[in-house]
């Protein structure tokens, strides 16, 4: 048991001591206190650019309605000047970009407004849509106006009608809350995705590097492979934890500052109980793909062959992250009942039904046993096939090695 | 005592890779494999360490089976040489020694030792892939050895290295035994072997065709090599009886003979014909013995 220590704090130490451990930490800190000030980040760029759009009135009565009606509906970066100039003019005051757009305004033969809007692109822009709004909802106005209707009227005809919707299942979640879940679980679905993809890929190359360089056989002669093997995969996730645990705190920190994702996620009242799943079918995850990426890393001669071999492995991860993606939308759907018990998909797609629905208990005990199940399975084909596998040297890296790997264990 | 093989047999499906191999190795005793490639003498260190499990017989060092809880006892280097290339001479060996059972402050010690010893101090912190082919055989050399294990396995120790850091990891291996180590060892290298071992065995496809100590193979063998130098021509003696083999050299020729016997008929022949500048008797190489006894096991 010693030497699986060892093993262990060797595999954490160096790999946290290591430039990419450093790097992808400092990276994905940033990207997670980037997105979750987001609409800070926004309005910082937007402040600047406030666009000046001129407006030709040959009503002489549109302009202040629709200066009244634009900001009405906030919209903070058009501002608007009437303007008395000819067209011409107009048009070289925008191509020489003092201005950002002029706008001719006129009645149509109906007396109702219509528009003009010239600008260097009309592309990529909302100030356009915008602009279109407002003026049909002042055209709505005065369209009323004409026929005769009063404004409560108009309110009444614009009302929107009363629609509940109420889940007779007991404990259902209902509409919001489901909404919130769909929420957290895309976010978390994704982090188990990137999670396992990342930290299995990185055992993997461990088991590869270690016996591409032939290093290998002083280490099996001095320690058994199954400690080796577990101790590298605890190791591993050890490290991953450290990782979370540093994105989490500065995520959660920065989070609590702002408004817009706190609001999408509903952070302040996610349940424990989510959590506490998500970790579980996190950890599950991780050991039942770790398992099989470090037994297939020892049966590579070359780290070149690593990915080829990997390949049907990583098939079954992104398999289970779309079939989640998916299931986010209907996640009653027979389909994705059967495959919450699946263990290769067990982790993200039982996970994803315990976050949206009320799944029985029983359900979740089968599903989590057959996991369990898979991974002890693994574990014992795995720290058998590793035992045999890093002794084996050749060509081609195939599946085919496996059953040569397991053949080198026996007597 | 010491290492003790029992009819020993490893079998990969249909192809058998050591045939009833049973050998005995006694302490503190410098022992040589010799064999050609494939000739099973890898396998047989594997099943030694463990690392493969004997598909019959028994290996017991002072009457222990071999298991993960000697590995302190037991010291190996690997044909394939291998260390991790990131990390640095010191990183690598504390890990290396610390799966062996020792304590950093020993092995930093130790470390520090063996590499004034080999004349290399400065690459304490340097990366293992920033050092020469044969400077990185040295630190897995150390690696071997750093535990002070009981029983010291070098599979081709020599291979690779210059003749001034042959002559190092040499004398390290002679004083290791002194020391007490009983060493186990492979070579291609006839000479290494006849210089280092008391005793030796040769395989052969899985099979010890020659196994005991190198005196008694050499006597037993029976032929022996002459070698002449003269002014006039020997080829005639090539087909003297007695001759079993015969080369040209660039002084004159050398024969193997059948036995002890035929050199002085020989030499009562050719003495009347001119002048002799040269004419020895010489033990046979191990080289002989080996070409012979494994270039005969192929027919």
């Amino acid at each position: 048991m010693n030497k699986f220590w060892i093993v262990l704090s060797h595999t954490y130490v160096s790999k946290l001591k290591s430039k990419s451990f450093l790097i992808s930490t400092i990276m994905t800190t940033l990207l997670v206190f980037g997105i979750a000030n987001i609409d800070r980040i926004i309005e910082h760029f937007n402040k600047d650019s406030e666009k000046t759009i001129a407006i030709i009135d040959r009503t002489n009565a549109l302009y202040e309605p629709l200066k009244e009606q634009l900001k009405a509906n906030g919209a903070k970066e058009i501002k608007v000047v009437k303007s008395n100039k000819s067209e011409e003019q107009a048009k070289k005051k925008v191509q020489n970009e003092e201005w950002y757009a002029y706008v001719v305004l006129d009645y149509d033969e109906k007396q109702l407004p219509k528009a003009t809007y010239y600008a260097m692109t009309i592309a990529g822009s909302d100030v356009p849509t915008q602009l279109e709004q407002a003026l049909q909802q002042l055209k709505m106005t005065l369209a009323t106006a004409k026929i005769g209707l009063k404004p409560e009227q108009m309110k009444e005809l614009y009302a929107p009608i009363v629609f509940n919707k109420i889940a007779l299942e007991k404990n259902a979640k209902t509409e919001e809350q489901i909404n919130q879940a769909r929420a957290i679980m895309y976010v978390l679905l994704i982090a188990m995705y990137i999670f396992v993809i990342m930290y299995g890929s990185m055992i993997m190359m461990e088991v590869a590097t270690e016996k591409s360089s032939r290093v290998m056989e002083i280490l099996i002669s001095s320690a058994p492979p199954v400690q080796q093997m577990f101790g590298k995969i605890l190791g591993v996730a050890l490290l991953s934890l450290t990782q979370f645990v540093i994105i989490f705190t500065i995520g959660y920190t920065s989070l609590q500052n702002s408004d817009l994702l706190a609001e999408l996620l509903g952070t302040e009242n996610m349940p424990i109980g989510t959590i506490l799943y998500a970790i579980l079918f996190f950890l599950l995850g991780y050991f039942l793909y770790a398992t099989l990426f470090a037994l297939l890393g020892s049966l590579v001669s070359r780290v070149e062959d690593v990915q080829q071999i990997a390949t049907p492995v990583s098939m079954l991860v992104v398999g289970a992250f779309f079939i989640a993606m998916f299931g986010l939308n209907s996640p009653d759907a027979p389909f994705i009942t059967v495959t919450s018990f699946i263990p290769f998909f067990a982790p993200m797609i039982m996970f994803l039904r315990i976050g949206m629905l009320n799944v029985p208990a029983w359900e979740i005990a089968v599903s989590l046993l057959l996991l369990v199940g898979t991974i002890v399975f693994f574990a014992i084909v795995g720290a058998k096939v590793y035992r045999g596998g890093v002794l084996l040297y050749g060509q081609s890296s195939s599946w085919k090695d496996l059953k040569r790997a397991w053949q080198l264990t026996k007597k | 005592m010491g290492l003790r093989l029992r009819h020993v047999t490893k079998r990969f499906g249909d192809f058998v890779a050591v045939d009833d191999v049973t050998i005995d190795i006694p302490e503190q005793e410098m022992f040589g494999f010799l064999g050609a490639n494939g000739a099973g003498k890898t396998t047989t260190f594997r099943m030694i360490l463990g690392l493969l499990d004997p598909t019959e017989g028994e290996i017991t060092w002072n009457n222990q089976p071999i298991t993960y809880e000697s590995s302190h006892l037991i010291g190996y280097l690997p044909e394939e040489r291998g260390l991790y290339p990131k990390l640095k001479v010191k990183e690598q060996l504390i890990y290396l020694g610390r799966l062996r059972g020792m304590d950093k402050e020993t092995i930093v010690k130790e470390m520090r030792r063996w590499l004034e010893r080999f004349k290399v101090p400065e690459y304490e912190n340097k990366k293992v892939e920033e050092l020469s082919k044969g400077n990185q055989q040295k630190i897995q050399f150390i690696a071997a050895v750093i535990h002070r294990p009981k029983l010291l396995i070098l599979d081709e120790p020599f291979s690779g290295l210059d003749p001034v850091n042959v002559e190092l990891l040499k004398k390290a291996v002679i004083d290791l035994k002194n020391e007490g180590t009983t060493i186990v060892f492979s070579s291609h290298r006839m000479e290494h072997v006849e210089e280092l071992c008391e005793h030796l065995c040769i395989m052969h496809r899985g099979k010890p065709i020659v196994h005991g100590s190198l005196k008694e193979i050499k006597r037993s063998f029976g032929k022996k090599n002459i070698i002449i130098h003269a002014d006039f021509s020997l080829e005639e003696l090539r087909t003297f009886p007695g001759v079993v083999k015969a080369e040209t050299t660039a002084e004159g020729i050398r024969l193997q003979i059948e036995n002890e016997e035929v050199s002085q008929q020989i030499l009562a022949h050719i003495s009347q014909k001119g002048f002799i500048r040269k004419f020895s008797l010489e033990e046979p190489s191990l080289n002989d013995i080996f070409i012979e006894k494994v270039g005969a096991a192929y027919e």
